[in-house]
């Protein structure tokens, strides 16, 4: 893909990267939840560079390889995958699209400036967490005293 | 990096590679599900902070060992782990008081490891102390309810703080690996952290409502290799599989 401007070429592979679900939560792409860094070209040709959201996150190799084979099949010619540390990836990083998908799939977002969190099928703001340690290592349970139902909420991280 | 501040390195990734498999026993036996749920995550944040340290002293080390190398085809005498992490998970109180142990020592060092000059480590270290932030609050929290609980709950905490005090100063022992790297200004001594952790663990115990323990006699020696004979069996259930399938992937 020599012949493509870089600028069009990274639309592209930012598009590849779009369609990529993350592995438990696939309401939400990794682009979504801001592990995409970054998208370059250099000498040796395109690069992307992802960051993992925890360390011991069992997804973080899942997502790895269902980006490596989105990419392989996107017709982009070679782009070297890189797994990036620094700056350590937070949930600031969570774009407000992303947000909003996972608010309709029933978890709470990461909300750091408010101490409250709104149910996400109910909108009330009487909830209490039930647990910090959630299904997985971003979310903790919590439960809604307004409608009664237990929900996820994406931890502040 | 010279070689004995590999070495040193593998003091910290082994103290939560070890920590982190011990919690893993916890899967499917923890008090209720929430429980289980956080003390696997717990695991799996340290499974995981170890794996970055493992591959980069391996790296560093040049002789082609990754993490799995290193964490699977080590015997326990190159085990660089404080004994305190290698302790049988006991009761949940014998756990809650190690971790909460643990989490008041990493939480000063891995800060400090965040201005290494060594920027690998330091990148590391901030992905991982937000992690460990976490693993004292949560820590601190159950020594709370247990030590301000139910009289039985209360006199189990006691008890396993009573046990795990004699493994602190191995916690902090300062090897010549370790003064090694401070002296090249990599990371501080573990004595200077020890104020910082006294600070933890004393408003722990005030929340808890613990006493001073028994004095004891410390036990060292887990930075120097020699170790208590429950590592052993660890690494033995850690090990088995990849070393009996050295050459196996999946
Ligand atoms: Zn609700």
């Amino acid at each position: 893909m020599a012949d493509m401007a870089p600028r069009d070429l990274s639309q592209q592979i930012a598009e590849v990267l779009a369609r990529v679900p993350d592995p438990e939560i696939p309401v939400v792409s990794i682009v979504d939840l801001g592990i995409v860094r970054d998208i370059g070209h250099d000498a040796n040709g395109s690069w992307v560079s992802l960051t993992p959201t925890y360390t011991g996150c069992p997804a973080t190799a899942v997502i790895k390889q269902a980006t490596r084979d989105a990419l392989d099949q996107g017709g982009l010619g070679h782009v070297d995958l890189r797994i990036v540390l620094s700056p350590a990836w937070s949930t600031d990083m969570i774009t407000e699209d992303g947000r909003e998908k996972l608010r309709r799939y029933g978890i709470a977002p990461p909300e750091p400036a408010s101490p409250e969190v709104a149910c996400p099928r109910c909108g009330s703001r009487q909830t209490a967490e039930v647990s910090r340690f959630g299904s997985t290592p971003c979310k903790a349970l919590w439960r809604c005293l307004a409608c009664h139902e237990p929900f996820d909420r994406f931890k502040c991280h | 990096m010279q070689p004995n501040h590999i070495e040193a390195l593998l003091e910290v990734a082994d103290d939560s590679l070890v920590l982190g498999q011990r919690l893993c026993e916890w899967c499917g036996h923890a008090p209720t599900i929430e429980v289980d749920l956080s003390l696997s995550n717990l695991a799996l944040d340290l499974i995981g902070q170890a794996t970055l340290l493992l591959d980069y002293a391996g790296e560093r080390e040049g002789q082609g060992r990754d993490a799995d190398r290193l964490a699977f085809h080590r015997d326990a005498e190159a085990f660089r782990n404080s004994m305190l992490v290698e302790q049988p998970n006991g009761d949940f109180a014998r756990t809650v008081m190690r971790h909460f142990l643990f989490a008041a020592y990493a939480n000063p060092l891995f800060e400090a490891l965040t201005s290494s000059p060594d920027a690998r480590l330091a990148e590391i270290a901030a992905k991982s102390i937000k992690e460990l932030r976490y693993h004292l609050e949560y820590a601190t929290d159950w020594l709370e309810r247990l030590g301000q609980g139910t009289e039985e709950s209360h006199r189990r905490v006691a008890e396993a703080y009573d046990w795990h005090w004699r493994f602190v100063d191995d916690l902090f022992f300062d090897s010549e690996a370790w003064k090694s790297g401070a002296e090249s200004g990599l990371w501080p001594l573990r004595a200077q952290l020890r104020p910082a952790f006294d600070e933890t663990l004393n408003a722990g115990l005030a929340r808890a409502g613990l006493a001073e323990p028994k004095p004891v006699w410390p036990i060292v020696g887990g930075r120097l290799g020699k170790h208590s004979e429950h590592l052993s069996s660890l690494l033995a259930t850690m090990q088995v599989l990849p070393r009996a399938h050295p050459e196996a992937t999946w």
